[in-house]
């Protein structure tokens, strides 16, 4: 870099600065003169940009963070509202620097009527400082935001996605509730494991307790949705796809499909329930005696089925025949229906 | 070619682009006529609604091998539609006379009564909770009705696959067939979708596709109208 464009760089005096006062055309003298005229605009710049910054931080914080969806009603919904955050507080400085030094370029920089042609100097090709400035910082902010994702999803038991039969990320905790999510054109129905394996339209969890949904069909490519638990995993026939949630609040939750599974897709969907710990004993119980004559007749209890793709008849078939195996895989201690 | 003979065909063609298109839209927006069954109900008295199910809606309708629901009209006759117009908060009472044969229900699950008055069905009048469609001794499970939105659900026990089947809707009580009985109460509003969840769809793939993906065969609409 040369001693010419060092002099001209924005900082020291703003990059149009030559342009403004018509360059190096009127002369050393005169580009001199209005040098010392020429306010700060890189401090200007800098000064605008962290104010607006951080008010607009503080006001999405307190304002639109509380809000911002699927809300806090279990573990990984809240982890997603937290990530949602952050992003958004790292993306705003960026879309604020960029919005400003456009609309002060604008402002301050503009061609005037019947003045000089504005010109470009050497500073307008090329700006070492700007440019060194530019690559760390984004490289920075990307990488960031690369290895920050990359800890979200993994910690502490995934983000609610599946994992596939064999989740890496498991729970820390001991008690964890097995419920098996099936999918089938165009319900989802829910096995309880410890419960003698009872099916039910119902999904009733317990608060506090962490929850292994296995997810898997019966047919074609499903998802099971759980909004308000920020849970999405899709539910593939003859897959057992494993995601983990710890609901933290009481209250109604929606599922949905959210997979295109044909005509009726649209009308895939049902209400959940997270309850109280006795509750979901009560109610589990309660399922449990209620429908043990159709349990009977159903399968034994297995993370993936088979059916038979040629239409109506047949059952589904276990695939496996330890259906306990791959929860004691991730530490499962939890109660059991004796 | 001449030129009139490419205006000719340019204008042939458009003609028959055009009624593709017609075909098409018209196909796409047409549904079966909807039974009305809030005319002439008095308040607090119940709705009674008759289907039957066959196994082949028979060459008087469109795709004859297809299965289909029946509806019997408040004028006594039988109609291939599965949209209903029922007032709210009105105990329905459902009369299913089903003609088709039985199979394993893919999930037992659905081999149990849910949603009705007491959880209950009665099958030739006598009441039935679950039926088990993989018993060796029966005919498995033929169909079912359900409405997923208000827990209801009912499997229809099949007939002996070696019976002289009703092969042509509307079928008659000289064919084999059994009658299922059933109450539940209609919701406040809305529009209630009911479907088979058997997939009886022979022929496509997981057996949910043709007439388990058409209203008017095996899964409709009922509306409540106040």
């Amino acid at each position: 870099m040369s001693d010419e464009t060092e002099a001209t760089v924005p900082g020291a005096g703003g990059p149009p600065a030559e342009a403004a006062t018509g360059g190096g055309a009127t002369g050393s003298s005169s580009a001199a003169s209005s040098h010392t005229h020429e306010p700060h605009h890189w401090w200007r710049l800098i000064a605008i940009w962290l104010v607006l910054s951080v008010v607009l931080d503080i006001l999405f914080l307190v304002f639109v963070g509380p809000h911002v969806p699927p809300g806090r009603m279990s573990s990984t919904a809240g982890g997603a509202v937290f990530d949602f955050n952050v992003l958004i507080v790292m993306a705003l400085p960026v879309l604020l620097a960029v919005w400003i030094y456009m609309v002060y370029a604008i402002v301050m920089w503009r061609a005037s009527k019947g003045g000089p042609e504005p010109v470009g100097g050497e500073q307008a090709r090329s700006n070492m400082a700007i440019s060194t400035a530019w690559i760390a910082i984004t490289t920075v902010v990307v990488l960031f935001l690369a290895g920050f994702g990359t800890y979200e999803l993994v910690q502490p038991e995934g983000a609610g996605g599946g994992q596939g039969p064999a989740p890496i990320w498991t729970p820390t905790s001991h008690t964890v509730l097995p419920i098996q999510v099936i999918g089938q054109q165009w319900k989802f129905t829910y096995r309880y494991p410890t419960f003698g394996g009872f099916e039910t339209n119902e999904l009733v969890l317990p608060v506090g307790t962490t929850v292994a949904f296995h997810v898997t069909s019966l047919d074609v490519i499903h998802s099971f949705w759980a909004y308000q638990l920020g849970v999405k995993a899709d539910a593939n026939p003859g897959q057992d796809n494993v995601a983990f949630s710890t609901p933290q609040h009481t209250g109604v939750f929606t599922v949905r499909c959210s997979e295109l599974c044909g005509i009726w897709h649209g009308a895939m969907f049902n209400k959940g329930a997270v309850v109280s710990p006795a509750a979901f004993f009560v109610w589990a119980r309660t399922t449990q005696q209620r429908l043990r004559h159709n349990t009977a007749l159903l399968p034994p209890f297995s993370f993936t089925y088979t059916p038979d793709a040629n239409g109506a008849d047949g059952g589904y078939y276990p695939d496996n025949v330890d259906p306990y195996s791959k929860q004691e895989q991730y530490g499962y201690k939890g109660r059991t229906s004796s | 070619m001449a030129k009139g003979g490419r205006i000719g065909l340019t204008l042939g063609l458009l003609a028959v682009a055009l009624v593709v298109i017609i075909y098409t839209v018209i196909a796409l927006l047409s549904e079966p006529q909807t039974i009305d069954f809030t005319a002439n109900h008095q308040p607090g008295q119940p709705v009674n609604i008759t289907l039957q199910t066959v196994g082949s809606v028979g060459p008087n309708y469109s795709n004859p091998t297809w299965v289909s629901y029946m509806t019997l009209s408040p004028q006594g006759q039988w109609e291939h539609t599965t949209l209903w117009d029922v007032p709210p908060n009105t105990r329905i009472n459902m009369t299913i006379i089903q003609y088709d044969s039985g199979s394993p229900l893919r999930n037992q699950q659905i081999g149990q009564v849910t949603g009705t008055f007491g959880n209950v069905a009665t099958i030739n009048g006598r009441p039935f909770r679950v039926i088990n469609s993989n018993s060796s001794t029966g005919n498995g499970v033929a169909h079912t009705f359900s409405m997923p939105s208000l827990g209801v659900n009912v499997p229809l026990y099949g007939n002996s696959g070696n019976a002289n089947l009703c092969g042509a809707a509307p079928c008659t009580l000289k064919s084999p067939h059994n009658i299922i009985r059933f109450s539940f109460v209609s919701p406040s509003s809305g529009n209630v979708r009911w479907q088979c969840f058997v997939p009886c769809g022979l022929a496509w793939l997981y057996g949910n596709g043709g007439p388990m993906s058409t209203i008017g065969y095996m899964g409709g609409f009922m509306k409540v109208v106040s």
